[in-house]
């Protein structure tokens, strides 16, 4: 485990030389960052609006009982913003982009492809990793500001038509309003940020280090996606408990 | 030895040594491949072929022993880049993102090297030597094998290589086409003085082209010299490899036959 950690924060050390290439590489980010918007963006619309929605059903009852309805805009706000929106996009994005991002390159390695760009004195970093690592990068945080929106959503149209919690739209926008600033949606972006980058480069790193034809694929697409979402909740908490001090 | 040898480089192998987990595979090769010459190191599956020409094009570093290119070591990628080594992969290792002509041009667009159209025409150039014309647009799915193994030498050429490595080039081809291909690697060694090092297990091929040949077993080279030599080898091991066929003795009978209905 530490082995493959200290190689993941190698590759990473390696891509982040690249960046200066990155203007180099823009037309295959450009290609990432359709490919993923393509495959995510509406799993990730359905999975906020019910994420939002369930969150108001949960809570709003037991609030509307101790006749602090008028919280829950900001607990759906909040919930959404800091924790919900980057974790469950970023479970998602692993699931759907890290599982791809390992099966293409762990295809190219065992097919030779990935020895081939070298012998043409093309690094497969600057090639392959870099311009998939700076897409996420990107694609995540905007996919959680759809997320945080439409969540919002959710919470809004359960809150309003649930007759446990009968708010009325207005307030529910007000509550929200009241409770969540820029920094609540920044410190969600930023926690997306650091998780883009570890699910990158850990499917990066899990396709480029494939052995043993379609089987060893099988394997490094499942590594990829469960030490994925093994450090999404690590760095979840690490990245909560930094922020929180922050604040 | 090809007239046309002055493009080509010296590769130059000394004690070279590599073992996996305690197993030694190339046991203290030490050969020399002069200028324009068309080499072949062949011998049985697991022989340490495929081991040899990943320390020759510098993807494994050796455990022991010296690789050299014009007296340079080939470890730095700038040593090959400079004396512009290709090689051509079993698989053809076509990237299956990009076209015919994508991979072709792979190299000249990625180093930026030449404007786009003049990339086109070089690929055009290229892939009408090996008889690819009108390939461009296709992807490599869409290609037989042996179009596969044609389109990747097609793509190092479009280095003008010094020295080009070929990994079994008749492998999983039937015999027109791997004949086709042998043309092909000869004609490139003799138009372009090409150094050219060619591993296979194909012993027509290689003794079709060979002007120098070595037979690899368990890490060793056995015999090494011109065909006549190596046929003549008195190595059992050697021998064995080299005049293995089909002829079975006894010969096989032909089975039992259903009576024909009266």
């Amino acid at each position: 485990m530490f082995h493959d950690l200290g190689e993941v924060l190698l590759l990473l050390g390696r891509t982040f030389r690249a960046l200066p290439h990155t203007v180099r590489q823009g037309r295959k980010v450009l290609e990432q960052l359709h490919e993923i918007g393509n495959a995510s963006l509406l799993m990730a619309c359905l999975l906020s609006l019910f994420i939002g929605g369930v969150l108001a059903l949960q809570t709003g009852p037991v609030l509307a009982e101790r006749g602090l309805h008028n919280f829950i805009g900001q607990i759906v706000g909040l919930s959404m913003c800091r924790e919900l929106a980057p974790v469950m996009m970023a479970v998602l994005i692993a699931g759907r982009i890290g599982s791809a991002m390992a099966a293409e390159l762990g295809s190219m390695q065992v097919y030779q492809e990935i020895d081939a760009l070298r012998t043409l004195s093309i690094h497969p970093v600057h090639y392959l990793v870099l311009p998939r690592l700076v897409a996420i990068s990107v694609a995540l945080p905007t996919l959680v500001v759809f997320s945080i929106l439409v969540g919002w959503v959710g919470g809004a149209l359960v809150s309003v038509t649930n007759y446990q919690i009968s708010i009325s739209l207005h307030g529910y926008v007000k509550s929200l309003g009241n409770g969540v600033d820029v920094m609540d949606v920044i410190n969600g972006l930023l926690k997306s940020l650091g998780f883009a980058v570890a699910i990158g480069a850990i499917a990066c790193h899990q396709g480029l280090s494939t052995t043993g034809g379609p089987r060893g694929i099988g394997r490094s697409v499942t590594k990829a996606v469960v030490n994925s979402i093994v450090m999404i909740l690590l760095l979840d908490y690490v990245f909560t408990r930094l922020l929180m001090h922050l604040d | 030895m090809s007239p046309a040898s002055s493009h080509g480089v010296r590769l130059e192998v000394r004690g070279l040594a590599k073992s996996y987990n305690g197993q030694p595979v190339l046991r203290g090769l030490t050969f020399t491949v002069e200028r324009g010459e068309l080499f072949v190191i062949m011998g049985p599956s697991g022989s340490g072929k495929t081991v040899l020409l990943k320390h020759l094009i510098g993807l494994e570093p050796p455990d022991a022993g010296e690789i050299l290119l014009e007296g340079e070591p080939v470890g730095p990628p700038e040593t090959r880049s400079r004396h512009r080594v290709a090689m051509v992969f079993q698989s053809g290792g076509l990237l299956h993102s990009l076209t015919v002509a994508e991979n072709v041009g792979l190299y000249l667009a990625e180093h930026r090297l030449k404007p786009p159209a003049e990339i086109r025409r070089i690929v055009a150039d290229k892939l009408a030597l090996l008889g690819l014309a009108g390939t461009e647009e296709r992807w490599p799915a869409e290609l037989s094998g042996g179009m596969k193994k044609r389109v990747a030498i097609a793509r190092a050429l479009v280095v003008e290589p010094q020295l080009i490595f070929y990994d079994e080039p008749t492998s999983e081809l039937d015999p027109l086409i791997a004949v086709t291909i042998g043309r092909e690697i000869l004609r490139l060694n003799r138009t372009l003085g090409v150094t050219s090092v060619v591993v296979t297990h194909d012993r027509d091929l290689a003794f079709g082209i060979a002007h120098r040949l070595a037979v690899l077993h368990a890490g060793r080279f056995l015999a090494l010299g011109i065909p006549a030599e190596v046929q003549a080898h008195s190595d059992p091991t050697v021998r064995q490899f080299l005049h293995a066929d089909f002829r079975f003795e006894p010969k096989p009978q032909p089975g039992p036959v259903a009576p024909s209905p009266p």
